[in-house]
């Protein structure tokens, strides 16, 4: 991959904490949901996160797009700096939401029970003033449900008239009526049936190669998010632990992590998945609220070292686009 | 099979739920048998009837849910027949089950320990506090729980995830039932958990010799543990066979299609998926014909006018289809 290619997204240090009550009165205790996260999205590229739940994948996606305020960091998209804490920056987000939407998990949850399809593709149109007569904006409706794959009639519609897979579509179509650059998809898929996820990938990628779109693609499921995307985060209580291209991270991974995360995955192969060798962990993910020191997979990781348990490893570059945050790395190579 | 070996025969077992809007036939004839120490998977997408099977096994089917025909047989008797008082004797005690979600399945008023002593005591009005303790903490060491004594005396909300999934192990298999249900067990964990989780049903079902039913539509997790397989779509069955058949010689168009739909990881090709098209049929208004007939690519004239029979397409492997039926039929499935 040429080394040019142009950077739509930058992350630097980005983090998110959301205050809690703490045990005592007036004691607040902060969430540390994403710490410190660095990355960065090329333009036209789809990049996958993945990660296991509470990992904080859904907070970086939503504190990026600045849905959630971020606690600290860098955010530029397109070469201009859009948040920054060190330097105060914190520009308005209107016209950025016109180039930078999301699809939601959960279909029904994220569409208004009491307006129809119509109403809630049209109200993006009309917040952004993109439709200057009334005949334009149910035109451009019409299209955009074309697009996805649903009726035109479907637009008088109310959202529980329609299946998941296509409340899903709507919520897609949604995102799409502002013709964005940039779409956070935020597991998409993953409360769809089995055989309408594959329909609504394919629909993701057809989108994406008819208008350049960039996509930061978040789910749990390694299998999807290896086939859509170009590169792929793995996350980890808040971090990021590895971040390579898709190919590249799935056959050789370097964190401890990774290695694991891709060895629970079944595989839809009998003799395969009974063959190989499986690295179990020990014990469930540490709270978000008191993280462990250090390396935040130390207390589960079997190669733990004296270092991981007091400082944190940073990412570093460790093969060409290949990062990885882990202290043994540092000593092998 | 021989038939004396059999824990468990289904035969033609239809459900149907009776809702204001009409009937919708959940379970529409299937038929299945169960050795002793196999594990048997069912798979299916969500609303194709596999839970409601597994419920009318247990009798815990409920209103409006009916089992309007067929029987059930665990070890030569019919389930059908039993009294509620029969019910609950041989529920827990000889058939146990894990549901999908293990926090809306645990009480959260009583300790774990308690609610594994319960479990021990309501089958076995003889049995002492202190023997039931010392059973309830030997089970929760086996399903890999540390620390057994302090968290006999925890509540549920002080477990994380996969460890009340392994406490509802524990509870299922207290009083060494015959065969496990598990619904969906691992669906709600993540795939490292998951993982954790498949590892020690695979090894305690080798240590107790318990049957599985192993309902999912992970197919991922079926190939990683079961033996035979089911295939669902709307209510029927429409392929079994073993593991191995079923995955790399499927003959019903849906179970082909579905494996093709999903990515898989170990694939090093970046190709489109192949989507199956069309959505799930509404089963209040049910096909004439096939079932999937509407979503298939290979659909001919008579698929859609009747329900095709099971053919015998291996050892221990059958699928119901007209395509296996083309040649006997002639071409176009005119018959």
């Amino acid at each position: 991959m040429s080394e040019d290619r142009k950077k739509l997204v930058e992350v630097q240090n980005l983090r998110k904490y959301f205050a809690v009550k703490g045990n005592k009165l007036f004691e607040k205790k902060y969430v540390q949901a994403v710490e410190s996260v660095n990355l960065f999205i090329y333009k036209g590229e789809t990049l996958g996160l993945v990660g296991e739940s509470g990992c904080g994948k859904t907070t970086l996606g939503r504190t990026i797009i600045r849905l959630y305020e971020p606690t600290d960091g860098r955010i530029v998209y397109d070469g201009v700096p859009i948040y920054d804490k060190a330097a105060n920056i914190s520009v308005k987000m209107l016209p950025y939401r016109r180039k930078m939407q999301i699809i939601f998990q959960d279909p029904s949850g994220s569409l208004d029970p009491r307006m129809t399809v119509g109403e809630i593709i049209g109200e993006a149109l009309d917040i952004h003033g993109l439709a200057t007569s009334k005949r334009e904006r149910t035109e451009r409706i019409r299209h955009l449900l074309e697009e996805v794959g649903l009726n035109t009639e479907h637009a008088n519609r109310f959202p529980h008239e329609f299946s998941g897979g296509q409340q899903q579509r709507v919520g897609i179509a949604r995102a799409l009526a502002v013709d964005p650059e940039f779409i956070v998809c935020d597991e998409p898929i993953s409360a769809l049936d089995v055989s309408i996820q594959s329909q609504v990938v394919n629909m993701l990628e057809d989108l994406q190669a008819d208008k350049g779109l960039t996509y930061l693609f978040i789910a749990h499921d390694v299998s999807v998010v290896r086939h859509i995307s170009d590169r792929i985060g793995v996350m980890y209580l808040g971090c990021l632990v590895e971040l390579a291209e898709s190919h590249e991270l799935c056959n050789h991974p370097i964190h401890p992590y990774t290695k694991t995360l891709l060895s629970a995955v079944p595989l839809p192969d009998p003799e395969k998945s009974r063959a190989r060798q499986r690295i179990l962990l020990e014990g469930d993910i540490p709270s978000p609220i008191n993280p462990p020191t250090g390396c935040r997979f130390h207390t589960r990781c079997p190669y733990a070292t004296k270092r991981c348990r007091q400082e944190m490893p940073v990412l570093k570059e460790y093969g060409p686009g290949h990062y990885g945050a882990c202290h043994l790395l540092e000593q092998n190579g | 099979m021989d038939e004396n070996k059999l824990l468990l025969k289904v035969e033609d077992l239809k459900v149907s739920f009776f809702t204001p809007a009409g009937e919708v036939k959940a379970v529409d004839g299937i038929s299945y048998s169960l050795g002793y120490n196999e594990v048997m998977g069912i798979v299916g997408e969500s609303g194709s009837g596999k839970s409601v099977e597994a419920y009318s096994i247990i009798g815990l089917l409920q209103n409006p849910g009916r089992v309007i025909g067929g029987s059930i047989e665990f070890e030569g008797e019919n389930l059908l027949e039993y009294t509620p008082e029969q019910m609950r004797q041989f529920r827990g005690n000889k058939v146990s089950m894990i549901f999908q979600n293990p926090m809306t399945c645990l009480n959260p008023v009583y300790t774990i320990g308690n609610q594994l002593m319960e479990a021990l005591t309501c089958h076995d009005k003889t049995i002492s506090r202190e023997t039931a303790r010392k059973k309830a903490i030997e089970m929760l060491e086996l399903v890999g729980i540390n620390n057994a004594e302090k968290r006999m005396n925890q509540y549920p909300h002080e477990f994380s995830g996969g460890m009340r999934q392994r406490a509802m192990i524990a509870m299922a298999l207290i009083c060494s039932p015959k065969l496990l249900i598990a619904d969906e067990p691992t669906t709600a964990l993540d795939v490292t958990i998951q993982a954790q989780i498949l590892e020690l049903m695979k090894d305690l079902q080798r240590k107790e010799n318990t049957s599985i039913i192993f309902i999912t539509h992970n197919l991922g997790v079926v190939a990683e543990i079961c033996d035979r397989v089911s295939v669902m779509y709307a209510g029927r069955i429409v392929e079994q066979g073993k593991v191995n058949d079923i995955f790399y010689n499927p003959q019903h168009p849906y179970t082909r299609r579905l494996l093709q739909s999903i990515p898989r990881l170990d694939e090093e090709n970046d190709e489109r998926l192949i989507p199956i098209e069309g959505t799930p049929i509404d089963l209040l208004n049910p096909p004439q014909g096939c079932n999937f007939g509407p979503r298939c690519t290979e659909c001919m004239k008579i698929c859609l006018r009747q329900k095709p029979p099971f053919a015998q397409v291996g050892e221990d492997h059958i699928s119901a289809c007209w395509l296996h039926f083309k040649d006997a039929m002639g071409k176009g499935g005119n018959a």
